[in-house]
Parts: structure tokens; C-alpha cells; sequence
């Protein structure tokens, strides 16, 4: 076991460093440059733009810019955010929690409403229930998570005004809510950009964990447990659900890349200070280290959620065990 | 049908007339609609079973030998479907008539399963001692460290050593026989008046076999079950049964005490079957086969089902079919040669020829 972890941590480790490699030789030679955006222009004249190129060292060559870069990650240093002057951990640490927060949130959400929906229609199957759930997970599925995230904002926070429309809090909330106020105007602005992930994502696992139960209900091993003489529920749940959970917490910790690049969009409709946003932004301004360094980080999660989805399919199914 | 033939109904062993048979099935028919049609796999059985004893079901696969064995317990579905006028009666209690909650209590408590192929038969992700106390806890209301400790003792009794150990491990870390034994635990766990034993050691290597079936042998006089063995091999049944039932074509065609009818096979199926079974005190140059196929079950041919196959088979068998018939106090068969045995010595060929 410890020796599957120490293998999976190195192979991690190399996919970040490719990450790294692959995002810092792309922003790098992707056109447009850092320290020309509107807002630089307008206030600095070329000569004040050269020195700052010559600071952030833009003006070396791009190996040597590389092997700097390296060496301060090193270090653990980030560098220095271009357009917004300061440390990239300060600006992606605040970010970061915001993120993993609604990822998570989304990730859960999404797992059990489309294990949820997937066994109902694993149930019903062939029935007019199984085929409304079927066309709404994979409308879920094919709706762009941007679009979607407009239309419930629009519905629920316009229309309806349920719910607020953009950040993380309330900036006119009273000072003495406490902890559990606070924490309740955080989950208000939490529900629509975390709903409109968990949708998206829902859409695809319902469609995954319906196929893999109905393949499981046919298998010998429920017969058995009918045979048995238990009930259709524990039929369902224990014997098939066991069976089917496997390749649904892979799909699960696979999710997690498309639930980071869906942030992206949903952060910027929604407004959620998350990495999404400021790497949505960075992006915009050229600001290398801030692209670089978000690409690297999510990269980590990846690899992190595939680890972690691996020890849960492991947990799940004895076969599949690196020990077994 | 003629007039002359005279259609027995299901044994009853002289002298039981009065007692209810543990398990009566009544033209039990079960059809599963297939791309063209619709397959009728089980097409009119009639079969007994009584306490205590050992009842071999015999057949080519695809005869409907285990879609018998599920229909028993309703297992057929989705796609399968029992017709009306079917019977499936467990001690006069009619089967097919129970709701749903009531037919749980029958499945795994009085009559149990166990199936071919252990190894995809037993949950793979379950601990085997967790699969057997879950069949306890669905029919008693015990604790769960009863049922655990119910669970140990039955994989003690059907010899797999270290059972305390073994009950916490999964199906692949255990060897084929031993994963039989398992479900064997299962099936027995509940004290089933009826095991169903569908080729239970088909999948089994011959050493393995003949412990499965002495296991299986032993347990059944501890426990004073009753035995449906499904097979496709005579010599098990020779060795294990007191009755055969042979089927053909979703019936039976012939019914008789072992030991008849291995002496005196009266249906020219059984024969043909009985002469494919390799004998070592009878040299023979090649071992004989029936020839032809078991016909698909959407379309018997009319008349006699084996009549296409069968060696005697005259004008008669291509357009009547045969009711069983009494050939012997306690055997009978599907087959007019009951009426005109005159027939079967006119025939020069013999049962099943040459390949």
C-alpha cells in the first residue's frame, strides 16, 4: 500500500512538473505580452515598460526565464503577480480556499444527486420515468455550464430574487451576525454557482451510475441475492449499488478537471473570488506567474482527486485493491 | 390426444396418495419474448418433488432445466413470464399466487438456490461471511452478531476450514470448490426444505466434484432436505437420486425411479442419453450421439418434440403429440412406443447413430 501511494505521489509529481513545463512555454509564447494591457499603457510611456520587463526579467531569453522560474519554485516561490504587484501565493491562497470550497460542494453535490438519479432510473428502467430522468440528465449533461449559470441567475436571483446574484457575501450584512450568520450568507452565494456545477456534472454521473446498475442488476450475483430472498431495496442498494460504485467514484475523481475548468466560467458569471476568476483575469492580462502557478495548482488537484478516487474505488471493490 | 392413451398424472409414490408433495409443479410454462417470436422454454411440466428425497432434472442445456428452477422461486423476470394456468405449489401452498413480500419469505428460507458458477454467483464485493448472514437476517430476526455467528457455523459445517477467518474474505481470494461450499453455506443457512442444485459442480474440477456432491449428500441427511438436482450428467444423477426426470423440449418427457430407468429407459431421448454416456464395461468403438439439435423453443416442431431426432419415429409422432404415458407402475413417458411397443423392434436403427 505504501509502497502504490510513494509510485502514485512520483507519477503525480511528474504531471505537475509537465503541467508547469507545458502552461509556462504556452502563456510564453502565446501572443500578446504582460505589461501591455490598457490600463499599463495608458499610465506608462515605453521607457517605464522596458524597466518593468527587465525586473520580471522578460527581456532574457525564454530558456533562462524558465530555469528561473524553476529554480524559485524551487524555493517555493511563486513570483510576483504582473498586473496586480503582489506575491502569486498571497493572490492564489485567497483564492484557493474559495474554490476548493465550491468544487467541493459541487463535487459532493453532483455525486450523490447522480447516483441518486441513477438509480432510480436503474429501478424504472424502461419506464416513463426512467425515460423523463434520461432526457433531463442529458440535457444537464450537454448544457454549456456558463449558460446555465446565467439562466438560474436570472430565474432565481433576478426574477425571483431568492438569492444574490454575484460574490461570497453580503458586503451590507450587519457587522454582529456572528460566525453562523456569516456562514449562512456564504452558503446563500454558494447555492446557484455550486448548483449550476453539481448540474452539469450530475447530468454525466446520472448517466454513468444508470448504465453501471443496470449492467450490475443483470449480473448472477443479484440473482442470488434474490434468491435469497431479499427485499427489491436491498437488492438495489447493497448488492447492485455496491457493484456499480466502483466505476462511478472513477468518474467521480475524473469529474474533477472538468468541475475546475467549469469554475472558471461559473466564478466569472457569479462572481466567486475563486481561482477561476483570478486565472480567468490573468489569463486576459498575460500575467505569466499567476497563469503558470494556477495551471500547476490545479494540476495538483487532479492528480489529487484521480489519487483519491483510486484509495475510494480500492475501498469500494476488494479486486482492485493494489495489495489484492 | 387418443382415446386408448391414458395421460397419468404426476407420481405420487404408492401409499403417499393422502400427504401433500413438498414441491408440485403443474403445467408450468414460462416464455421469454425474443427477437422473431416468443421462446417457450419451460412448455407444460409437470414435476413432483416429496420431503426428504432426491430428484434428478436431466437434460441437454437449453431444455429449460434452469428456467425451471428459477420459475419455482419467480426468478424469471424481467424478461420471462410465467403463463397463466401455470402451478408452482410448496406444500399445497400455491407459489405464484403469493404477494410479493410473502414470496421473499419462501426464497432463501424454505426453498434455496444454489447456482453453477460460484464465482460470479457470490457478490464480489462482499465479504462471503457478510453474503450469508445477510440470507439469515432477511428471514429471522436476529442480531447482527447472531447472524455473523450463524454464518461461521454453517462454513464450519460445509467443511471450509478457518471459517472465522475465511468469513471475512471476498469470493476471489478463495479457490472454486471452496467458493461452492460457500454457496452452499448460503443456500443451507436457513434450514430450506428444498435445495435446487443447479450444475453445481459443473464448474468444479472432477476431484472437486465428487466432494461437492458428498457434501451435498451429507448435508441432505443432517438436514432432511429435499433435492432437485439439475444436470446434464447421468452419471451424477445415477449416483445421487432416487427419482429422474428427464426433459426435452420445456417437458418432461420421462419420469421413473432412478434405478428403472437406467434398466429400462422407455423414452428413445433417454435412451440415446443414456447410450452417450462413455461406459467402461461395454467396449465400444465411438461413443454414440443423438443426432441433431435441441430445436429452438420458438418453434417446436408438432407433434412428438424429439420425433426430428428420434430413430422409431413413424407417421403417428409427426402429427400427435404424446401425453405422458404409463409404461411401468411409478414410469412413465412421453413417447406412443408406450402404446405400440411393437414399434421399437420394427425399427432396425438403434437409438442414436454413429457420428
Amino acid at each position: 500500500m505504501l509502497g502504490f501511494l510513494a509510485r502514485r505521489l512520483a507519477l503525480a509529481a511528474l504531471t505537475v512538473l509537465a503541467v508547469v513545463t507545458i502552461t509556462f512555454a504556452l502563456v510564453h509564447l502565446a501572443p500578446g505580452e504582460p505589461m501591455l494591457g490598457n490600463a499599463e499603457r495608458m499610465r506608462a510611456d515605453s521607457a517605464t515598460i522596458a524597466r518593468q520587463r527587465a525586473r520580471f526579467g522578460l527581456d532574457r531569453p525564454i530558456a533562462t526565464q524558465f530555469a528561473f522560474y524553476l529554480a524559485n519554485l524551487a524555493r517555493g516561490e511563486l513570483g510576483e503577480s504582473f498586473v496586480r504587484h503582489r506575491p502569486v501565493a498571497l493572490v492564489l491562497g485567497e483564492a484557493l480556499p474559495n474554490t476548493l470550497l465550491l468544487g467541493a460542494v459541487a463535487l459532493a453535490a453532483s455525486f450523490l444527486l447522480g447516483v441518486a438519479i441513477g438509480s432510480v432510473q436503474a429501478a424504472r428502467r424502461g419506464t416513463w420515468v426512467d425515460g423523463v430522468l434520461s432526457i433531463g440528465s442529458l440535457a444537464c449533461y450537454s448544457t454549456p455550464s456558463f449558460w446555465l449559470g446565467l439562466v438560474l441567475l436570472l430565474v432565481f436571483g433576478q426574477q425571483l430574487g431568492w438569492l444574490p446574484v454575484a460574490g461570497m457575501t453580503d458586503p451590507a450584512a450587519p457587522e454582529h451576525v456572528g460566525p453562523l450568520g456569516r456562514a449562512l450568507d456564504v452558503l446563500r452565494h454558494l447555492l446557484l454557482p455550486a448548483a449550476t456545477l453539481a448540474l452539469v456534472n450530475a447530468g454525466a454521473i446520472a448517466r454513468f451510475e444508470r448504465g453501471a446498475l443496470v449492467d450490475a442488476l443483470g449480473a448472477e450475483f443479484v440473482r442470488t441475492a434474490r434468491a435469497k430472498g431479499l427485499s427489491p431495496a436491498a437488492v438495489l442498494v447493497k448488492h447492485a449499488g455496491r457493484s456499480a460504485l466502483a466505476p462511478v467514484l472513477t468518474l467521480a475523481g475524473l469529474s474533477v478537471p472538468a468541475l475546475l475548468t467549469g469554475s472558471v466560467l461559473v466564478e466569472s458569471v457569479f462572481g466567486w473570488p475563486g481561482m477561476g476568476r483570478v486565472t480567468y483575469e490573468a489569463i486576459f492580462a498575460r500575467d505569466y506567474n499567476v497563469v503558470t502557478a494556477a495551471a500547476m495548482i490545479a494540476g495538483i488537484l487532479v492528480a489529487l482527486g484521480s489519487l483519491l478516487a483510486d484509495l475510494a474505488v480500492a475501498r469500494a471493490d476488494p479486486r482492485q485493491r493494489p495489495d489484492a | 390426444m387418443t382415446g386408448s392413451a391414458t395421460p397419468a398424472t404426476p407420481a405420487t409414490p404408492p401409499g403417499r396418495e393422502a400427504r401433500v408433495p413438498l414441491l408440485e409443479l403443474r403445467d408450468l410454462r414460462v416464455t421469454f419474448p425474443v427477437a422473431g417470436g416468443v421462446a417457450r422454454a419451460v412448455d407444460g411440466l409437470d414435476l413432483l418433488v416429496e420431503a426428504g428425497e432426491t430428484v434428478g432434472l436431466v437434460g441437454e442445456s437449453g431444455c429449460g432445466k434452469s428456467v425451471t428452477a428459477l420459475a419455482i422461486l419467480r426468478l424469471v423476470g424481467p424478461d420471462g413470464h410465467i403463463a397463466h394456468g401455470s402451478s408452482v405449489r410448496l406444500e399445497g401452498r400455491d407459489l405464484l399466487a403469493l404477494p410479493g413480500k410473502e414470496m421473499r419469505a419462501v426464497r432463501g428460507n424454505h426453498v434455496a438456490l444454489v447456482f453453477q458458477e460460484p464465482l460470479s454467483a457470490l457478490n464480489p464485493v462482499l465479504r462471503i461471511g457478510a453474503q450469508i448472514a445477510e440470507a439469515v437476517r432477511a428471514h429471522e430476526s436476529v442480531t447482527r452478531a447472531t447472524a455473523r455467528w450463524r454464518a461461521i457455523e454453517m462454513l464450519t459445517m460445509v467443511g471450509l476450514p478457518e471459517a472465522e477467518r475465511r468469513a471475512r474474505q471476498y469470493p476471489h481470494q478463495l479457490s472454486g470448490g471452496m467458493r461452492q461450499r460457500v454457496m452452499i453455506a448460503m443456500a443451507l443457512v436457513c434450514r430450506p426444505k428444498l435445495l435446487i442444485a443447479d450444475e453445481p459442480t459443473t464448474a468444479l474440477d472432477v476431484t472437486i466434484q465428487a466432494e461437492i456432491l458428498e457434501l451435498l449428500a451429507e448435508l441432505q441427511r443432517k438436514l432432511g432436505m429435499a433435492v432437485l438436482l439439475i444436470t446434464h450428467n447421468l452419471g451424477l444423477v445415477a449416483e445421487t437420486t432416487q427419482r429422474v426426470a428427464v426433459m426435452y423440449g420445456g417437458q418432461i418427457v420421462e419420469e421413473a425411479a432412478t434405478e428403472a430407468l437406467f434398466a429400462r429407459a422407455a423414452h428413445p431421448y433417454t435412451e440415446g442419453l443414456l447410450a452417450a454416456v462413455p461406459r467402461l464395461d461395454e467396449p465400444r468403438e465411438r461413443l454414440r450421439v443423438i443426432p441433431g439439435q435441441v430445436p429452438p423453443a420458438t418453434s417446436w416442431p408438432a407433434g412428438c418434440r424429439f420425433h426430428p431426432r428420434c430413430p422409431y419415429a413413424w407417421e403417428r409422432c409427426r402429427t400427435e403429440a404424446p401425453p405422458l404415458l404409463e409404461a411401468a407402475p411409478g414410469h412413465r413417458a412421453r413417447c406412443w412406443l408406450v402404446e405400440e411397443p411393437a414399434r421399437r423392434t420394427r425399427a432396425d436403427a438403434p437409438p442414436g447413430e454413429k457420428p
